[in-house]
């Protein structure tokens, strides 16, 4: 057998052990599977690569020219400051697990600390779990959560929600017994706030709306919570636009969850992401997820460990708060570095950046014959234009030259006609704007000239 | 020890300068109402990039990793993580999951081999690699169960999961969260499954039973066939949490024993680091009757099986999917990972990584079980569990696990499975040498007399916090210029 570099065992340490235990062959070791399991074993039939064999193989899937990105819809390509991907290569962080042993993972419990306030002060909460999986399953158990408090089994929901997030939803409300009503968004691109007071009964446990939301349009928060009573608001936000806009937390949200991706997490091909999950103090004990919580050690000294484990699915059992184990950590840790890093300022000058750019592009492309833009409401780093040729169309030409051209909002069957979804970030620039705006005006030209 | 990120900087500091506006500057009201506009800012801190690399990396060394020795926390399966996995997840860190499947190729291609690799490491039929933990995977398991019991018109009566007390942690919860019944199965004095206990719990209200193997207690269910038999019988299913395939890796297959569904964690068997308590990954494998309810999208291959050039589509046409459970296709960094390991072990790599996993828990069992007592007396598969029951009136296996930090070692799992009282549960992993494990046996050999001589000592442990970066004191500077040793 070739020894393989992940493996320290020798033959000669195999015998050495081999004799500790008093076997004689390792065969021996797995006398307790069953034969006919044993002999109706078949492998893969794959042969083992060499470091420079498996780096060649990979890096000729992952080939891909570079690309001047609009695309949004839930993940963003936002800037990572270079010292996210060095400090998360620590091994330390890297390659330890959740902070069982507390004397040996302050490090861990120290940011994950960190990691709730920044959570608590963005979205204006009072307290905030250390991560779950992404935004849609961080929305689901949003909603687990308030059916749990509530004990009441029917939801609103946005149309104008996030429609990847909308199928988790379904998904964790069909598994659980939950029912869920649509409200429609009006002319302007927002929650029809006039087909809520007809859905609202007895049995309502929560309202559930995005803001920014999935066409980019930000919801106006204000009264809602009033409207809907004693039912959970819960909303889900974009973490950069809260450099700028109002936190749910002033307008009485009672659980904030959103996607942490934009906070210096790479896109990734949509993974791993970060689920971020806040709510109001007196709700802590039904929170799922893990938590840091501030102590002292044997001498006084200031330390963190896991607080309220008994919320957890170890220690409960089947009446746990949620079944999350293995959360996200390690993005968490992205987020809190972009956070410190940015800090106050500079978080709200990305924000600033991404609204500037924006609305910047949106003009100038509204003022291109068979271009307009959807909707009037106000919005933050993406918007809805209307074309005049299919937009499936439209994004090949457009990635002929180099640009993702934003989403075909068609598939989601949200909105009639044809619709494109277009996200900026701070990192397009002037030039690529202004570029994107002429290949769009030629685009179109020809389109007219064809049709 | 305590500060925090919030402790340090000052007002005018910044961590990194932004371009400026190269768009002419609009006034904010102008753009969006003045009563949308954040009153107050959120307090964040306000610290220079140097502060920022100083402070976390002064937090990664009040951490123990795998990088910094053996880290036996049991059915954790904490092994090396290989770092060519982070250099070939990286290569994929611009692509964006909505780009369309035309720039999406080599990512598919990708997705669809992990699958089928995975497959047939379980002896499946089809896969999903959405979930992004072993939890998610079971959730999504027992949803698959709850749609094959609606689309038979038998879910009214098929309302109870099965669960041995000596399954996963997260199973019950899992269970839960699809509104099933949880009947709790002991086990017996093996340590494994009680058939007769099985027996008196089987009619058509089972809809399944979830089985962890090797179990909790490090011991293969040598009964499996049985119990995967009787549950059919009544017509169940059987789900299988391979949250300790690490034991059997490349040499069996949950598929060969009867199983009709299996989760697999990335994080544990193939390598991916754990990262503080994640991302890890949970892919469901199910067999072929169960395909039709795998959440969309599925990863297919377009054309001829042997065509030249396949080409990779997400397909979401699937009427009776369970739906999503993820944003979009799982923690696809993570799933790059475990393709780089697995086509490095290979298949003559993965039989050895099960063999020397269930070796080195063999050996440490057999050194330590002179010293603690080992409830279940008999050969283990790739962890085991001790008590430190009866070995001291004052002390706890906290005490133990707290003094072993002490002797510069992870502790490993400890009160887990409820199952043992006091108990540790010790899976080393085959990534660390033998000269690593009569350390940590050694250490808790000592650890063992230390608390019939000197129990105050371990009730106060651990003294000191250890700080890595510092394991030496002052080195001698003059002598190393003198006499310079420069090779070993």
């Amino acid at each position: 057998m070739a020894a393989f570099e992940f493996i320290p065992n020798t033959p000669e340490d195999q015998r050495k052990m081999l004799a500790e235990i008093g076997l004689n062959d390792l065969e021996e070791l797995f006398a307790d599977i069953p034969p006919e399991v044993l002999r109706r074993f078949k492998p893969m039939g794959l042969d083992p690569l060499s470091e420079p064999e498996v780096k060649h193989l990979l890096t000729t899937l992952a080939h891909a020219e570079p690309y001047v990105s609009f695309l949004g819809g839930g993940v963003y390509d936002h800037y990572i400051p270079s010292i996210i991907p060095h400090l998360i290569a620590r091994g330390e962080f890297l390659t330890c697990y959740t902070p069982y042993q507390a004397e040996l993972s302050q490090g861990t419990l120290t940011w994950m600390f960190e990691f709730q306030t920044m959570v608590c002060e963005l979205t204006a909460m009072e307290v905030a779990n250390s991560s779950m999986y992404d935004g849609g399953s961080a929305l689901a158990e949003a909603m687990l959560m308030a059916k749990n408090i509530t004990g009441r089994t029917r939801f609103l929901v946005a149309r104008s929600l996030n429609p990847h997030y909308r199928k988790c939803l379904e998904t964790y409300a069909w598994g659980a017994g939950l029912e869920l009503s649509e409200i429609p968004f009006t002319e302007d691109g927002r929650l029809d706030r006039a087909a809520l007071p007809t859905e609202i009964d007895k049995n309502l446990a929560g309202l559930i709306v995005q803001t920014p939301n999935f066409f980019g349009v930000i919801e106006d928060l204000s009264g809602l919570k009033d409207l809907i009573t004693d039912a959970f608001l819960i909303v889900s936000v974009n973490p950069i636009s809260l450099g700028i806009l109002a936190p749910p937390g002033v307008y009485g949200a009672d659980i904030v969850v959103g996607e942490g991706q934009p906070l210096g997490i790479p896109q990734s091909f949509g993974g791993p992401l970060l689920g971020l999950f806040a709510t109001r103090m007196n709700y802590v004990r039904k929170m799922p997820g893990r938590m840091a919580g501030r102590t002292v050690d044997a001498d006084g000294r200031i330390g963190y460990v896991m607080a309220l484990q008994t919320r957890e699915q170890h220690i409960r059992r089947e009446k746990a708060t949620s079944n999350i184990c293995t959360n996200q950590a390690l993005m968490a840790l992205c987020a809190t570095i972009y956070l410190a890093t940015l800090g106050r300022r500079g978080l709200r000058r990305v924000a600033e950046l991404n609204l500037q750019k924006a609305h910047y592009l949106a003009e100038k492309i509204a003022k291109l014959p068979g271009f307009a833009l959807r909707f009037a409401g106000p919005f933050f780093n993406e918007f809805v234009v209307q074309t005049r040729q299919k937009p499936a169309r439209l994004l090949k030409a457009l990635r002929d030259e180099g640009f993702l051209g934003g989403l075909d909002v068609a598939p989601y069957e949200l909105l009639d006609g044809n619709n494109l979804l277009i996200a900026v970030t701070e990192k397009r620039t002037c030039e690529e704007l202004d570029r994107f705006v002429a290949r769009l005006r030629r685009e179109d030209k020809g389109h007219a000239k064809r049709g | 020890m305590g500060t925090t990120i919030f402790d340090i900087g000052a007002e005018s500091r910044t961590g990194l300068r932004l371009p400026s506006l190269d768009v002419p500057e609009r006034n904010l009201t102008e753009l969006i109402p003045a009563e949308l506009i954040r009153k107050e800012d959120p307090k964040l801190p306000q610290v220079s990039q140097v502060e920022v690399v100083r402070h976390y990396t002064k937090l990664s060394r009040m951490n123990y990793g795998v990088d910094n020795g053996i880290y036996p926390l049991g059915s954790c399966t904490m092994k090396y993580n290989p770092r060519i996995n982070e250099d070939m997840a990286r290569l994929f860190a611009h692509a964006h999951p909505l780009q369309g499947e035309e720039l999406s190729q080599g990512a598919l291609r990708l997705l669809y081999e992990l699958g089928e690799y995975l497959c047939a490491i379980g002896g499946m039929d089809a896969i999903t690699l959405q979930p992004a933990a072993g939890a998610h995977g079971e959730l999504t398991g027992m949803l698959i169960i709850k749609k094959h019991f609606e689309r038979a018109k038998e879910l009214h009566k098929r309302t109870k999961i099965l669960l041995p007390d000596s399954a996963h942690g997260t199973n019950p919860a899992s269970a839960a969260m699809c509104g099933f019944e949880i009947v709790h199965i002991p086990s017996d004095s093996r340590g494994l499954v009680d058939l007769h206990a099985l027996r008196s719990n089987l009619d058509e209200s089972v809809a399944g039973i979830m089985l962890t193997n090797p179990n909790t207690l490090g011991l293969f269910e040598t009964d499996i066939v049985e119990i995967t038999t009787l549950i059919h019988d009544v017509g169940g299913l059987v789900y299988y949490d391979g949250a300790n395939l690490n034991a059997i890796v490349g040499r069996a297959r949950p598929g060969d024993m009867g199983v009709d569904i299996v989760h697999y964690n990335l994080h544990k068997t193939f390598s991916t680091p754990h990262g503080g308590g994640g991302p890890g990954a949970g892919p469901v494998a199910v067999i072929k009757k169960l395909e039709p309810y795998l959440p969309v999208p599925r990863v297919i291959r377009v054309g001829a099986r042997h065509a030249v050039a396949p080409t990779y589509a997400l397909d979401y046409d699937r009427p009776h999917s369970i739906g999503k459970i993820h944003s979009f296709y799982g923690n696809f960094g993570v799933l790059v990972r475990a393709y780089t390991y697995i086509r490095m072990m290979g298949d003559e790599g993965l039989r050895a990584v099960s063999t020397n996993a269930v070796l080195n828990a063999n050996y440490l069992r057999a050194r330590l079980s002179k010293v603690y007592k080992a409830p279940y007396d008999r050969l283990c598969m790739h962890e085991f569990v001790l008590t430190t029951k009866g070995m001291s009136e004052e002390l706890r296996t906290l005490d133990v696990a707290k003094r072993l930090i002490d002797h510069g070692v992870h502790p490993s799992s400890i009160y887990f499975p409820l199952i043992v009282p006091e108990v540790m549960m010790i899976e080393p992993t085959e990534t660390v040498s033998k000269e690593e494990l009569d350390h940590f046996a050694d250490a808790l050999i000592k650890v063992a007399q230390e608390m019939r001589e000197n129990p105050q000592m371990l009730k106060e442990a651990p003294h000191a916090v250890p700080v890595y970066g510092a394991s030496v004191r002052r080195l001698d500077e003059v002598r190393a210029a003198k006499e310079p040793i420069l090779r070993g």
